[in-house]
């Protein structure tokens, strides 16, 4: 067989065919699941109002989040997202570690979300009346299924997140309308809040499951090399998205504390699916279902496109091997990334418990989002308004990035309380994995190509 | 055996069937592309004048 060798010049890069509505469900669907399980776990940790104070408090810190995020990629344009940032504004081995961070934030999830799923599809089945239902094949299948088809294109990938994320936001917006939350028909509020059962120290609790509420939206910026017009498209999408959610979380806090007492949910599995049954609906139990179903896939799918992105950039600036680095001349998609990540994602979900997964995923984004107040800061100093352009300029500055690292440094407290362990054994692998580059991967880095922005030298350099 | 194993067995069978044909994709362009073509997209690259391959978009035709 001849190979095609590259003529002169000729190159091959990921295809530009998103607008701001795929940006919105690269970062809604991502997050959305959050609000159809998980958030509930603040409810157990310090009762429903310490749940609301959790939602708003990560709502703040996930909205500094997003307006520096936007400010910066809206400059820093390329596949990597913060990982490209951290690379032009911090330095090598920042770039690393967040490049690291992005990976095992998003496998982690799509392991957890596959999981969800699999479970979800195993309990109809033993509810359907079927003995000895396994939730492995649907696990698997997810996982396979949704690789192939980040693999087969960005648009077709995206576009499907965007409809099912979609469905997902209108069942909430359903169910909202249909328990009547200007009546007292099924919203008891004045009964089912019993103040803060664990005190302020059930409040802090409360944090580390708040941000499920809202985890991933930065994952909008993986997307800034497939996008037709990254100034406009990435601060419109993550802007649009973090609005969104905190409308979608707000409504969900809302409909579920109003309907069950937090003894219960704290502990459910799928609150809004549990609140859709207690109507007696059975349309709006099939909704919620599907909405159930749709938001972890979302997930899941968003999960694996941001995931090969950050790896194949850093294989691209030969961080990693330069392997990964290639891109499918067909598909225009980073292909070897993808398929590399499949058994990751597969040996997580398939071996490692639910909550051990969600938490390494929940660190890796806490040690992300520390990343972006500093490297905010450090950006503004380097280049300060006007020096070089950007599509977006975020109001207040330092305040974000200062209320960031202090919403952060609570997180890690939150987290501390109840997995303290984890939190340590994950600040040593990437300790290690900071070595093993510094002494042994550096000397292959690109150390001058690296660098792609047309920007003037940084201020004191 | 009941339904359900039925669809258990399917979604063993299609999973294979999704890397099976993505691991024969791979392998089948590694083969095509030289790895000098494969890896040489360029950071933050605007332009598609110079993109090989023009009649497939990735999924958006």
């Amino acid at each position: 067989m001849t190979q095609t060798t590259a003529v002169h010049g000729e190159r091959i890069s990921l295809l530009r065919v998103l607008g701001p509505g795929h940006v919105w469900a690269l970062g809604v669907g991502i997050v959305l699941v959050g609000e159809y399980m998980g958030w509930n776990f603040a409810v157990g940790k310090g009762g429903a109002i310490a749940a609301l104070i959790a939602c708003w408090v990560a709502g703040l810190l996930y909205t500094c989040v997003a307006m520096i995020d936007s400010e910066v990629t809206s400059t820093v344009a390329a596949a990597g997202g913060q990982y490209a940032q951290a690379k032009h504004i911090v330095g090598p081995l920042m770039a690393f570690n967040v490049g690291l961070f992005l990976v095992f934030a998003y496998t982690m999830l799509e392991a957890a979300n596959a999981i969800t799923l699999g479970y979800l599809v195993q309990t109809v089945g033993s509810m359907a009346g079927f003995a000895d239902t396994h939730d492995k094949p649907f696990i698997v299948l997810t996982i396979m299924f949704l690789a192939w088809l980040n693999y087969r294109g960005v648009y077709a990938t995206l576009t499907f997140n965007l409809v099912i994320t979609a469905i997902a936001f209108v069942a909430i917006w359903v169910l909202f309308f249909a328990v009547q939350p200007w009546s007292s028909v099924y919203m008891k509020h004045g009964d089912l809040l019993t103040g803060l059962p664990y005190g302020w120290l059930g409040v802090l609790a409360a944090l580390h499951f708040g941000m499920w509420y809202y985890l991933g939206i930065e994952g909008t910026t993986q997307a800034a090399e497939e996008v037709r017009s990254p100034a406009r498209a990435l601060p419109l999408g993550t802007m649009t998205g973090i609005i969104t959610l905190l409308i979608a979380a707000t409504m969900t806090w809302y409909i579920c504390a109003g309907i069950m007492p937090w003894e219960y949910l704290g502990q459910a599995v799928t609150p809004l699916f549990d609140a859709a049954r207690l109507t007696d609906s059975t349309l709006l139990m099939v909704l919620l279902f599907i909405g159930t179903i749709f938001s972890t896939l979302a997930s899941a799918n968003g999960c694996i496109n941001d995931a090969s992105r950050a790896w194949f950039s850093m294989g691209r600036d030969r961080y990693l091997p330069q392997v990964f680095g290639a891109v499918h001349p067909k598909y225009r998609t980073p292909y070897r990334a993808i398929v590399f990540l499949v058994p990751v994602a597969l040996v997580f979900a398939y071996f490692a418990p639910l909550d051990q997964v969600i938490t390494f995923s929940i660190l890796s984004g806490l040690l992300e989002y520390t990343f972006m107040a500093i490297n905010v800061i450090m950006f503004r100093q380097k280049w300060p308004l006007g020096v070089i352009k950007r599509g977006y300029v975020h109001p207040f500055h330092p305040l974000p990035a200062l209320v960031l690292l202090l919403l952060c440094s609570v997180t890690y407290f939150a987290v501390f309380l109840g997995y303290g362990t984890q939190l340590i054994a994950m600040m040593v692998f990437y300790i290690v994995a900071s070595l093993w580059f510094a002494f042994h991967r550096y000397k292959f880095v690109r150390r001058g190509a690296q660098f792609t922005m047309p920007w003037p030298k940084p201020v004191g350099y | 055996m009941n339904n359900f194993q039925l669809l258990e067995y399917g979604a063993w069978g299609l999973s294979a069937l999704l890397g099976l044909w993505m691991l024969i994709d791979l392998i089948r362009t590694d083969k095509t592309y030289s790895e000098e073509l494969l890896t040489s997209s360029k950071e933050g690259e605007i332009e598609d004048a110079l993109v090989i391959d023009p009649p497939h978009q990735g999924g958006h035709l």
